[in-house]
């Protein structure tokens, strides 16, 4: 009997036993979904159906009216549409590659050399894991200020690229690492760079993917550089300009746009995620705090 | 080669690999934090240079800011509390019983939980907007006339009584992050060993089986899952000015300190007064943290 208690977690195949949780499994998802799922459902509605009185939640005959409309209010603005894409585009693309790459590096540092401030450094890092960025907003502008990146385009970049989450992450990782890998390569003449790259970083691929995504899903949302640092539209975001849509557009058309306008944004979320969970379950198994 | 030399080696080759982050670290998240105490203590309007002020800012903060003791406290201590804690506990039962469903439906299930930290909170306004419009074109207020359970439309995102619930709603709804998919993992690998000395050793039902087993297994995760939810707590304090579309939110119903400290340094331009409020914040952060160190950590 007691055999059987351990064996309901992570069972292989549906048991009646499980029902229960379904319960209220399914209910939760439901809820947690619904939001999601209208996003789908408004951006996807004709103009008659946002004005529909009362209003329905799901789209009855889909059109792309709200896309089209969004492209054209985006064309007709001074900057043209590709341009906020392309901005979006290449500062996310270089803070993930720019922050798993120093991640990565740092983790290393941390996990496999010895050094006297070691543990101290990591001490500090773990309590920053609580660090809520907003709070310093004013400070923080003043170092951009000082560092003369006001309306350089490298502001999106820069100040985003140490995540104490994803070193924590990496971090812990690769600590289960074998260390008698590192020395055996060592022995055999590998140089520490040689070593990181063709040993620590393959075996690490999990948590550094994780690090893609959290730092993808930070930096694609993101609104604070194009909103305090720069002064021209045409080096601000997608994200940007999706949010001067939420808040000035009031009107039924405008609804529309701005739900086409947010199902743009979190659509590359949900993929990389997908593409990715297998690594991101992974590494979270390494993630506790010890 | 002496032992001496190669751990000198080793050290600097160890903060050649560590010196990227350490540099942006320090720059972007450890001096603010610096420049921010420094600031508390000075008068600044961002165009004169700062003037040292003592304890000024936080005399006033504490004395004679009726909004900020009236208000900006008490929600904050109510929002946090609240939403802490349940969207805490909702993330660690979630887990627990995805944990015990096959893997096909859990990952399935997993997602959708996860997916609104898929969202912008700025990009989800645009929709909460529509949900809980004020007037019978939303679509709360359309579905709880149509039952008969309200007579008339509730302003749900401008009225003192309905902006905080629908502000802690929102937030629950985005609980289920990093922490939740931390915990998820920690429980799929604990021992399974684990539960059968347990059941030996008299562990008798669920409960007592998540109190003596799955708890002390989980520590770990457990402990990240919760600096994670009081991070995520506090960074959602704007969350009732972008809901209400202004700031001050009405009648400062959903007035918590991060928007306090907006309206002060980038509405008034009072940057001293503004960072004294983030010192407040700060330290309200950490003593949080400490106590979840507390109740989780290895018993320090």
């Amino acid at each position: 009997m007691a055999s059987i208690q351990g064996k309901k977690m992570n069972p292989s195949r549906f048991h009646p036993s499980q029902i229960k949780f379904y319960v209220i499994l399914i209910p939760m998802a439901i809820l947690t979904g619904l939001p999601i799922v209208f996003i789908f459902s408004q951006a996807l509605k004709p103009l008659n159906e946002l004005y529909l009185y009362p209003p329905r939640f799901f789209v009855s005959h889909p059109s792309l009216s709200s896309f089209r409309k969004l492209l054209e209010a985006m064309n007709s603005s001074d900057v043209p549409i590709y341009r906020y894409f392309f901005n979006s585009i290449v500062s996310t693309l270089l803070t993930v590659l720019c922050t798993v790459g120093i991640t990565a590096c740092a983790g290393y540092a941390l996990s496999k050399k010895n050094f006297r401030a070691k543990n101290l450094i990591f001490g500090i890092n773990t309590m920053a894991l609580m660090f809520v960025g907003a709070a310093v907003k004013i400070p923080k502008y003043l170092i951009v200020y000082g560092t003369g990146m006001i309306d350089k385009f490298a502001v999106h970049i820069i100040p985003a690229l140490a995540m104490p989450v994803g070193l924590f992450l990496v971090k812990q990782f690769m600590d289960q690492i074998p260390n008698e890998l590192l020395e055996a390569a060592k022995i055999d003449g590998a140089t520490d760079w040689y070593t990181f790259r063709k040993i620590v970083v393959p075996l690490s691929k999990s948590s550094l993917a994780t690090v893609v995504i959290l730092t993808f899903q930070t930096a694609w949302n993101t609104i604070e550089a194009s909103e305090l640092y720069l002064n021209h539209d045409n080096q601000k975001t997608f994200a940007y300009y999706m949010s001067t849509l939420t808040t000035t557009g009031n009107d039924v058309a405008g609804i529309g746009m701005a739900a086409a306008a947010t199902l743009i944004m979190f659509i590359p979320n949900l993929i990389i995620f997908i593409v990715m969970q297998n690594n991101v379950m992974s590494t979270m198994a390494h993630s506790g705090i010890k | 080669m002496s032992k001496k030399n190669e751990q000198k080696r080793e050290e600097r080759s160890a903060y050649l690999f560590l010196a990227p982050y350490l540099i942006l670290f320090l720059t972007f998240i450890v001096i603010p934090v610096a420049l921010a105490m420094t600031l508390s203590f000075t008068d600044f309007d961002s165009v004169n240079f700062p003037k040292w002020a003592g304890l000024k800012n936080y005399i006033s903060l504490f004395t004679s800011d009726a909004v900020f003791m009236q208000y900006v406290v008490p929600n904050t201590l109510k929002f946090s509390l609240i939403a802490g804690p349940l969207g805490y506990i909702l993330s660690f039962l979630m887990a627990w019983m995805l944990a015990q469903v096959p893997k096909r439906s859990r990952t399935l299930l997993a997602l959708i939980l996860y997916s609104p930290s898929m969202t912008s909170g700025v990009a989800m306004t645009v929709i909460w907007k529509v949900l809980f419009n004020g007037d019978q074109t939303g679509y709360l207020n359309s579905l709880l006339l149509n039952w008969g359970l309200i007579r008339e439309p509730v302003q749900w995102l401008q009225s003192t009584e309905w902006l905080m619930p629908v502000m802690i709603i929102v937030t629950l709804w985005s609980s289920m992050g990093v922490g939740f998919l931390s915990m998820l993992a920690g429980i799929l690998n604990i021992n399974p060993e684990l539960y059968e000395a347990g059941y030996i050793d008299g562990v008798k039902n669920r409960f007592q089986e998540i109190v003596h087993i799955t708890i002390p297994s989980l520590k770990p995760q457990m402990l990240f899952g919760a600096v994670m939810a009081v991070v995520n707590t506090f960074q959602a304090g704007a969350i009732g000015v972008t809901l209400s579309g202004s700031n001050p939110t009405p009648q400062y119903a959903g007035q918590l300190v991060l928007n306090h400290i907006e309206d002060y340094g980038f509405l008034r331009y009072e940057m001293g007064y503004a960072s004294a409020i983030s010192v407040v914040l700060l330290i309200f952060i950490a003593v949080s943290s400490k106590g979840v160190f507390k109740l989780f950590g290895d018993g320090e």
